[in-house]
């Protein structure tokens, strides 16, 4: 594949936002819900209130990924 | 092509990131951790022998361990890097989703510019001012300002990117490309320093400032008695180093793998469209 054929099938292949929209907001929650509950439920804000299920889980990871941990 | 094949895609490509990434981490992360873990226990059984000494009731009992130091150094950490992996994998698909067919970049060089955005705005960045920290570095009453300005810095690193792109693409035709994307960079450095030095060191914060005096980080300082000799090494600097290096480098392989792994899926589907077209075409005719 060339570069020039392939940037040609790209601007051929554009998503129109509107159309795709739903799939595009389901990203961005799931993607956005996920990074929340790896990096920062149960420590400085919690939705399960005062468990640490979670948190201790996922504790190395958390350090890892350079979210603030304790 | 469709926003369902990029999403879907992303979390595929993402998911292998991480596996990656879990992989690096149990090699290059764990030893780490565990040496930290080491020195944590080590100092709190120091304190402790240093206030009942002192006349205080022995603090009772050790914190109660809910997942084993076994499954979190093994399954946690992974499910942890899998998942961060399948999370920023549908970031990374929504942002490339809009950019697709937009500008003059073939996809799976696209994918890595992208990629690379991810690396620098919501991970390089902030890692500088707040850079990620094993445990026992980092107080317990800190966390939540902690939390909110590294959110912060990852916050403002994408604001400022989404500003140096605008200002590139306001000074493009003028200066040329080259210029252009220059410039842009000067604007994302500027306003992350502006950033940086706005916000507060983490041994800034009052909590710290009581205790420890102003500081500019909250890595533990020798224990020392009333002569101020050491009765217990402050933290390790070696144990530090070797696990923000390994912190930064899973990050890169994370945001790398993913980048890659998303061009060539997305490539190898739009080379396929195309084939199954120019057979549907022949068939035809």
């Amino acid at each position: 594949m060339t570069t020039a054929g392939a940037v040609a099938r790209a601007r051929a292949t554009t998503v129109s936002a509107s159309e795709t929209l739903p799939w595009l907001v389901s990203a961005l929650l799931v993607g956005l819900v996920l990074y929340y509950f790896i990096g920062i439920d149960e420590g400085a804000v919690s939705v399960f209130g005062d468990t640490s299920y979670i948190h201790e889980l996922v504790h190395d990871a958390r350090h890892f990924l350079g979210f603030p941990c304790h | 092509m469709e926003a369902r094949s990029f999403v879907l895609r992303g979390a595929l490509a993402g998911a292998v990131a991480g596996v990656v990434a879990w992989l690096f981490a149990l090699v290059f992360a764990e030893p780490q951790v565990e040496a930290a873990i080491g020195y944590e226990e080590g100092r709190g059984a120091a304190e402790e022998a240093l206030a009942t000494a002192a006349g205080a009731a022995p603090a009772g009992g050790a914190e109660e361990e809910i997942v084993s130091r076994g499954i979190q150094s093994t399954l946690g950490i992974g499910i942890g890097m899998v998942g961060i992996g399948i999370a920023l994998g549908l970031l990374f698909a929504v942002a490339y989703t809009l950019l697709h067919g937009r500008v003059a970049l073939r996809p799976r060089v696209l994918a890595l510019v992208v990629a690379g955005a991810g690396f620098l705005t919501i991970y390089a960045t902030p890692f500088v001012k707040y850079p990620a920290s094993p445990p026992a570095v980092g107080s317990d009453e800190t966390i939540g300002d902690r939390t909110a300005l590294y959110l912060v810095m990852v916050v403002g690193s994408l604001v400022f990117l989404a500003a140096a792109v605008f200002v590139a693409r306001l000074v493009r035709e003028r200066l040329g490309t080259w210029n252009a994307v220059l410039v842009g960079g000067v604007v994302y450095l500027a306003l992350s320093a502006i950033l940086m030095t706005v916000l507060p060191g983490l041994g800034e914060l009052t909590i710290n400032v009581v205790e420890n005096g102003p500081r500019v980080t909250e890595t533990p300082l020798p224990l020392r008695d009333a002569s101020g000799a050491i009765l217990y090494p402050g933290f390790d600097a070696d144990v530090l180093y070797d696990f923000r290096v390994a912190s930064f480098a899973a990050q890169a392989l994370l945001w790398g793998v993913l980048g890659l792994v998303f061009g060539g899926l997305v490539e190898r589907r739009l080379a396929r469209g195309e084939s199954a077209e120019r057979t549907a075409e022949t068939t035809s005719a």
